[in-house]
């Protein structure tokens, strides 16, 4: 019986690191290039004033407002929903922590303390609201974190008078974006320990398997007595906190709030990453490592196109191409079209079917 | 023959349920009634005809991209790539021609056919590989973005081609002393597109199809109706619609700007939805869409004429009337689900 | 009705992934008559339809047309060639007007504009030789599903089939429409068109059909008219005398029946408009309790309202003595009754879960997200139940999909034994597995009812339900109408009469 428990938790695990062996297998070729063409100072990190610097850390502190809202989209995505207003979230966020501090003492922590909790409330009241339309007005997740995706840079250039509130870099805030600890940067620290607490509370507790359950087979998933309605309230709750976070990283690391382009079409980023770390846009299965090795692909992409001289035009180029590829190869019937002149003959079923065969199945 | 004949009543008034269709429509119609109303009680000059003519102008662009995004969204599904295929088509009218040397006669209709194209592209890949239109879009989003700055990170100015300056050359209506107006040529391309948009959905098999599909794509399948012709071809012309929305902006601004249309999706998708289409598919006006964008415009003529108000408060009030009219549909939604019972 | 069919189908077989649907099946129609096939779940009646109509393709066998091969890749192929199928869900299309339902994809045209004045006259004309007066103007969603049904069954007339198939058309008219539906099917009949009818509507077969193929796992028993063919012969072609090595389950003796104890659970005038009739049904504990009955007859909707899956609109419950108000699978989970859905894919497993996440749901999901079944719990009883159920493979970390139809019921099953329910329902767990695992499985429900647990049982296969059962209540056509208590009655032949005689006693 041990020895099965034993082959059987080992399966789990082959399982799970098969899933994320491609893009694994993508970032590491991006750092070879990166290498090839730079030299291994792409990796090596250096210290500078305390700080942690060399490209491949700078990919990471940079990437982590990405982190944070991929982490959160992860989840709402899990559930079958999506997210749009994650970039207007992050902008409100930004913009409350901001001004918020702009005719304050900021030199003190206290001030900075409630900007940031402020800030973080009021995503967070976002993101149940979200959530509250989706799960009890029965409103398509699309459709309605569309309006807060439209009027959230409203509301955000409301708070701030339509100004950009600067905050002093003498202010312990700028310390979220700007600082280190121990020489590792204050980003990369936040995005740690969000990705890990998103773990213990998706793991440790059954919120993880529950928002499968409800994500991969929602009838069953009643049948069996689960209350979905709080836990995709909780879903866009926790997504919305993330947007807020990273606005108010974002923020901090640059001095200021911008209401019309800070974290603008990060969604689109963000949605991209999941579906690169192995979560299907259809729910179910959700993968946090695979999106956080997304995250690094889509950061790295970016460096590796100007390392490799292409201008930087190609930003947007290369996106669609890894879009294309990603949802090509999710997709069955062009895994079968490629595949037909491998399979032998007779093998299964024509694949002239499927659309009738699907319609009448039930 | 038979001697009994069974005389069907409806299970709730015929009336209504006709008449519930039109509601949404309604709704937006009697907002924009009322938006006008009170903007003329407030401010001078507000009941200049020119104002409306203006609707028609600035947002000519938006407009055509619109009536393609209607067509698809009334099939059920999305286009996220317009804003992007207008810049690129913008830009690539400017190079072929400024650059290139090629005649506007050529480059244009080139242009178009190849909007159309890559339409019909994106919709095969969508119906025939089940890839989700939101992420076959998104792709070319990121991907018509990234070719337009690749053909040129700068505005190209297109001055010098003698063809777009016909765009803007005005037909008058009255004089303007006595409260005539004028429309520029864009203007009427703009009308065409929403009638030969009208007549297409409403008259023709092709555009009963796309209800149909939008309606129930597994019911449309088995009733035998083309759908895989009807899915690709609402993203034909969505792309299309796109391309022709790029060709106006260069007759507009004579200029080619890499960063045009950015979010443009997004006006576009909200101009459908307040114009009363459900986003579902399935149900929608083409002439709702034309009110949408109208309640767009005339927001924003407002908040210019108020003066003390930024622009940013367009962007909230688009979205409480988006959070309505989903709302809106949601109740009708569900009392039409109950009185079925 | 002349004597060459119009079509023939010979030695049709079609595999499913390690299913036989089809075995060696024929198929006559001639023109002009109306054809009924007959045939349990599993029959394969629905699969030989499907394959005529071009939504499968037969792995074998042969269909002509007119004397001519045929081979339709899809629906819309085969209404071009002249076979129109009606199904028992509307597929038409609810945001469009009737006349535009009635003529999609094949409106009057005026050069390339829809001629709508032409369009709604011929609608109308087509509606009224059905003998239906109705707005066609109006948008379909404005009428009711049986109206709905006419149209599309219109809309299959006019489209000149040679062979019409009416797939279950009957399920949501009244009696009315039914009348006007066998009119109307006589008239095409008359007129030359072939019909296949599919129905488990006995008196309707009855009353308009000439002839009847009857199917049985996927093989034909046979061919009758309907005049050579009694109703209790009939329905034993379709139920048939399985011998099945099943030793060692022996009928349920007397012992079992609880003298006079307090029912578990007490339904009284419980019903759901449009599915099933009020009735009134006592469970008492340590019972099994069969519903038996044919296809279509109402079980499951009967075992859904019971488990709380689908609300009921008349009557109430009582659970333990006391009254049960808002009942969900929530809260009857909490009250301890489990439900096993019949559709264990579509309803019951979450497919990408593994097999100790599907066992462990309904307990983690009573207790709310925040609280996890401690991991070690978790796995002591996942692999106390993958031995006692004899799971295969013993992994409880394999996906759930990737087992075989026996081993996912037992999965299923665990998940609700896991919560120690004081009522299970079980609805058809034993349809689409392999023999060994039926065996395992009703060895189990008899042991769970000899410890005090109460079963509510529905199979197709009458011997199954008879050999377990305390009582068994009869079902037909969305009604119950009996309950069998009495140990003589537990038997297959009792179980038909009741369902033939009580059905032809109005």
């Amino acid at each position: 019986m041990i020895k099965a428990l034993d082959a059987a938790g080992e399966g789990k695990a082959n399982a799970y690191l098969k899933r994320l062996m491609w893009p694994l297998i993508v970032l590491a070729a991006l750092l070879i290039v990166n290498i090839v063409v730079t030299g291994f100072g792409f990796i090596v990190p250096e210290v500078h004033d305390g700080r942690l610097g060399g490209a491949f850390v700078n990919i990471l502190r940079r990437s982590a407002p990405l982190l944070l809202i991929s982490l959160g989209m992860t989840l709402v995505i899990a559930t079958k929903g999506i997210d749009l207003s994650v970039g207007a979230v992050y902008a409100i966020g930004a913009a409350v922590a901001c001004q918020f501090l702009l005719d304050r003492d900021q030199s003190s922590m206290q001030n900075v303390a409630v900007a940031v909790a402020l800030a973080l409330a009021i995503a967070a009241v976002i993101g149940a609201w979200n959530g509250t339309m989706v799960a009890y007005f029965g409103v398509q997740p699309i459709v309605a974190t569309l309006i807060f995706m439209i009027a959230g840079r409203g509301i955000a250039q409301l708070i701030t008078g339509g100004q950009i509130p600067n905050v002093a870099d003498s202010s312990p805030f700028v310390e979220i974006g700007r600082g280190a600890v121990a020489t590792v940067p204050v980003p990369i620290i936040i995005g740690v320990a969000v990705f890990a607490a998103l773990v213990l509370l998706t793991r440790t507790t059954a919120l993880g398997m529950l928002l499968e359950s409800v994500g991969g087979n929602p009838e069953a998933s009643r049948l069996a007595g689960i209350r979905s309605k709080g836990i995709t309230v909780l879903t866009y709750l926790i997504a919305g906190i993330c947007a807020g976070l990273a606005g108010i990283m974002g923020a901090a690391n640059l001095g200021s709030a911008d209401a019309n382009n800070g974290g603008l079409w990060i969604e689109l980023d963000a949605i991209l990453a999941v579906v690169i770390g192995g979560t299907a846009l259809l729910g179910g299965r959700f993968f946090l490592l695979g999106t956080t090795i997304g995250v690094a692909i889509i950061g790295t992409l970016e460096v590796t196109i100007i390392n490799v001289g292409l201008s930087s035009q190609w930003q947007f180029t290369d996106k669609a191409i890894v879009v294309f590829i990603v949802a090509l190869l999710q997709s069955p019937e062009f895994r079968a079209w490629i595949l037909k002149p491998f399979r032998s003959r007779g093998a299964g079923q024509a694949p002239t079917e499927p659309d009738s065969e699907k319609a009448l199945a039930k | 023959m038979s001697s009994a004949t069974l005389t069907e009543r409806p299970t709730r008034s015929t009336l209504f349920d006709g008449l519930s269709r039109y509601i949404p429509i309604g709704a937006t119609v009697a907002l924009l009634v009322a938006m006008y109303l009170g903007g003329v009680a407030n401010y001078r000059n507000f009941d200049n005809p020119q104002l409306i003519a203006d609707l028609f102008i600035g947002n000519a662009g938006l407009l055509i991209v619109a009536v393609g995004m209607t067509f698809v969204i009334l099939s059920g599904g999305i286009d996220l790539s317009v804003g992007s295929v207008m810049a690129f088509s913008t830009m690539a009218c400017a190079w072929l021609t400024v650059e290139a040397g090629l005649p506007a006669s050529v480059v244009v209709p080139s242009v178009l056919a190849f909007g159309l194209l890559s339409g019909a592209f994106t919709g095969a890949i969508i119906h025939y590989f089940d890839v989700q239109p939101f992420i076959a879009t998104l792709a070319g989003l990121f991907l018509y973005r990234g070719l337009t700055l690749q053909i040129s990170d700068h505005d190209m100015s297109i001055r010098e081609i003698d063809f777009f300056s016909w765009g803007m050359q005005r037909v008058e209506f009255g004089s303007p002393r006595d409260g005539g107006f004028s429309l520029p040529y864009i203007s009427f391309i703009a009308f065409g597109v929403v009638i030969l948009a009208f007549v297409v959905l409403h008259y023709t098999r092709f555009g009963r199809s796309v209800y149909a599909v939008g309606g129930s794509e597994q019911s449309a399948l088995l009733m035998g109706l083309p759908v895989a012709r009807t899915k690709v071809g609402v993203y034909a012309i969505s792309g299309f619609c796109a391309a022709l929305g790029g060709v106006v902006a260069a007759f507009y601004t004579k200029s080619a700007n890499p960063l045009a249309g950015v979010g443009l999706e997004l006006d576009a998708i909200a101009a459908v939805v307040v114009g009363g289409t459900l986003l579902t598919g399935g149900a929608g006006f083409v002439l709702g869409t034309v009110a949408g964008v109208m309640v767009m415009g005339l927001l924003s003529t407002i908040i210019a004429f108020q003066g003390n108000l930024s622009s940013w408060w367009a962007r909230i009030v688009v979205g409480v009337l988006l959070l309505a009219f989903i709302l809106l549909q949601r109740v009708l939604a569900r009392s039409g689900e109950r009185r079925k019972g | 009705m002349s004597d060459e069919p119009i079509v023939q189908m010979t030695g049709i077989t079609k595999d499913f992934t390690g299913v036989r649907a089809l075995d060696g099946v024929d198929f006559t129609l001639r023109p002009g008559e109306i054809h009924a096939i007959m045939g349990e779940n599993g029959a394969g009646k629905s699969t030989l339809i499907k394959v005529l109509t071009g939504v499968h393709s037969p792995d074998a066998g042969r269909i002509l047309l007119d004397g001519e091969p045929v081979r339709f890749h899809s629906p819309g192929h085969a209404q071009a060639g002249g076979v129109s199928t009606v199904y028992q869900e509307v597929n038409l299309t609810e945001n469009l007007s009737v006349a535009e339902n009635l003529f999609a994809g094949r409106e009057p045209r005026l050069g390339p504009f829809i001629n709508f004045r032409a369009m709604r006259r011929r609608a109308a004309a087509l509606m009224s030789d059905i003998g239906v007066d109705l707005n066609v103007a109006a948008p379909l969603s404005s009428y009711s599903i049986a109206t709905q049904q006419l149209v599309a069954i219109a809309r299959a007339v006019d489209i000149e089939s040679k062979v019409l198939i009416l797939d279950e058309p009957t399920s949501s008219l009244d009696r009315e429409e039914v009348a006007v539906l066998m009119r109307v099917m006589r008239r095409l009949a008359d007129s030359g068109t072939a019909l296949v009818f599919i129905s488990h509507f006995l008196e309707q077969v009855y009353g308009i059909c000439d002839r009847m193929t009857v199917l049985r796992n996927g093989r034909l028993v046979g061919e009758w008219a309907t005049a050579d063919l009694p109703e209790n012969e009939l329905i034993g072609h379709m139920l048939g005398r399985e011998v099945e090595a099943l030793a060692g389950i022996e009928q349920r003796t007397a012992e079992h029946e609880p003298a006079g104890a307090e029912p578990l659970l007490s339904a009284t005038g419980l019903g759901r408009k449009g599915s099933i009739a009020p009735f009134d049904l006592e469970i008492h504990p340590g019972e099994v309790v069969g519903l038996a009955g044919l296809l279509g007859s109402g079980r499951t909707e009967t075992a859904r309202l019971i488990a709380g899956a689908d609300r009921h609109d008349s009557g109430g419950l009582e659970f333990d003595g006391r009254r049960v108000t808002g009942h969900n699978p929530r809260t009857a989970a909490a009250r301890g009754i489990g439900f096993c859905p019949e559709n264990r894919k579509t309803e019951g497993l979450v497919g990408d879960l593994t097999v100790a996440e599907n066992m462990i749901l309904a307990m983690q999901a009573s207790r709310g997200w925040a609280r996890a079944v401690p991991p070690a719990r978790r796995a002591e009883l996942v692999a106390q139940f993958i031995a006692k159920l004899d799971i295969r493979p013993a992994n409880p970390d394999l996906p759930v999909k990737n087992l075989s139809g026996g081993n996912q019921q037992k999965v299923l099953l665990a998940r609700w034994l896991l919560i120690e329910p004081r009522l299970l329902i079980l609805d058809e767990p034993t349809r689409g597995i392999d023999v060994g695992a039926k065996a395992d499985i009703q060895r189990l429900v008899a042991e769970l009812s000899d410890e005090g647990m109460s079963v509510l049982f529905i199979s197709a296969e009458l011997e199954e339900v008879t050999r377990l059962s305390d009582r068994i209540a009869v079902l037909r056509d969305r009604e119950l109408i009996d309950v069998l208590h009495e140990e003589s009655d537990m038997t297959t032949e009792r179980i038909v009469d009741t369902i033939v005689t009580r059905g032809s006693a109005e």
